[in-house]
């Protein structure tokens, strides 16, 4: 392969934001997280996100947000962080006995 | 193509490398911000970029035809389809980005010649039937790929696959239906097809890389879930699957071994040249110095919509700002 570096690095050639794509289906179903795109501006960010995840009719709207803003929980918070929502069986329907042939 | 275990691999613990493997083998997705192992994240690096690389590379012999594709129906299905190849790269960048390195760094490994992409891409194609030929062949062969992509362990790349896979059928029917078309033409195009077959064929069934006892890669990417099947597993099925459609449109694989083996249910095939193979990897094909020249050539014209658009950027966030 040629090794020339003729590629011209100008000073524009620097990472624009990253921006976190989510797209609504059309049957009403909530946005989902599709990927990424890189724009200047958050318009720029809706256009791109348009052209790349939803050429095919896959979405009724969309939500572009600056990667940087997000918070998001981190693997090692796994155990505790949720662990008040995994030992309560009785939040379940199968949790509670039910006399054998009703349907409830 | 093989990536050597290099002095800089840290030494990893092995109980948290244990732990990791045990997560793979149990079929769980390993996502951006879990640990993963060093060279884990590199082969996920290197195979994933070079995956959109060949993407973007593979607009190129396409692009070749759109001005002079023979009717407008075939003209729209041939710009949406390149299209889509810019937004299979998209995609598949955006994923490597998630294991902490920048598209642009990605993009500057492409542009000075240190990442490789498909060696199909350096291939010309001389006449309209090659176009019809590259969806048959050579998308066909890359939904086999992707098929099997689509159930790695990491989460971004297999999603990407999802959503690629989604669209590839599009690429493979057109290209199957240009191909059933000249086939049913006059004898010359019937022989433009042959001829685009006759040249597709083997560069096709070397898409799928190295036999498996040659490719160095393969034991590591199949114990980390990365790759589910072998190189020659999934060369086999893409054969398997292409006789067939072949036959139907009456035209000839140009392998004179291939022969169906009742006992394998398998369709036996001649040897391929692997010395061409390892030839055009190296940069000796028939279009490597133009593909790259295209690339460049095409970065380096962009540069005034990028820098159009930070202008307005900034203008808009003084704007904002006053």
């Amino acid at each position: 392969m040629a090794n020339d570096t003729t590629t011209t690095q100008g000073s524009f050639d620097s990472q624009w934001p990253l921006w976190e794509v989510f797209l609504q289906p059309p049957k009403g179903e909530a946005h989902e997280h599709a990927g990424s795109v890189h724009a200047t501006t958050a318009e720029q960010a809706l256009q791109n996100a348009r052209d790349v995840y939803s050429r095919r009719g896959e979405a009724v709207s969309i939500w572009v947000v600056p990667s940087a803003a997000i918070t998001a929980s981190t693997p090692e918070d796994m155990g505790p962080f949720f662990d008040p929502g995994n030992d309560k069986p009785y939040r379940h329907p199968q949790f509670y006995k039910v006399p054998r042939g009703v349907r409830v | 193509m093989a990536t050597k275990p290099q002095k800089t691999d840290p030494v990893e613990d092995p109980a948290r490398v244990a732990e990791f493997e045990a997560r793979i083998a149990r079929g769980e997705t390993i996502e951006p911000k879990d640990w993963m192992p060093e060279r884990y994240r590199r082969q996920l690096i290197r195979m994933m970029s070079q995956h959109a690389h060949s993407e973007v590379v593979g607009m190129l012999p396409e692009g070749n035809w759109i001005t002079r594709a023979p009717t407008l129906r075939r003209k729209m299905s041939l710009l949406a389809k390149v299209q889509d190849e810019a937004g299979h790269g998209l995609y598949i960048y955006c994923g490597t980005e998630t294991l902490g390195i920048d598209r642009q760094e990605l993009i500057d490994q492409l542009l000075d010649g240190r990442a490789k992409y498909s060696s199909i891409f350096n291939y010309p194609t001389l006449t309209w039937a090659d176009i019809g030929t590259i969806g048959w062949f050579v998308d066909g062969a890359a939904i086999v790929n992707q098929t099997m992509l689509a159930h790695a362990s990491y989460g971004p790349y297999a999603r990407a696959m999802v959503r690629i896979c989604k669209e590839e059928n599009f690429h493979k029917r057109q290209g199957y239906e240009i191909m059933a078309t000249l086939a049913a033409g006059t004898p010359a195009q019937r022989a433009m097809a042959q001829d685009a077959v006759n040249r597709w064929w083997w560069p096709s069934l070397m898409m799928f890389g190295p036999s498996d006892k040659d490719s160095p890669n393969s034991e590591e990417l199949t114990r980390w879930g990365i790759k589910r099947k072998s190189n020659d597993e999934l060369r086999q099925r893409y054969v398997n699957l292409t006789v067939a459609q072949a036959k139907a449109i009456d035209l000839v694989l140009p392998d004179p071994d291939l022969r169906y083996d009742e006992k394998t249910e398998n369709w036996d095939f001649g040897a391929i040249d692997w010395d061409e193979f390892w030839r055009v990897v190296k940069g000796d094909g028939p279009c490597n110095r133009e593909r790259l020249a295209a690339r460049r050539a095409a970065h380096a014209e962009g540069e005034w919509v990028r820098a159009a658009a930070t202008a307005y950027a900034s203008r808009q966030a003084d704007e904002a700002a006053a």
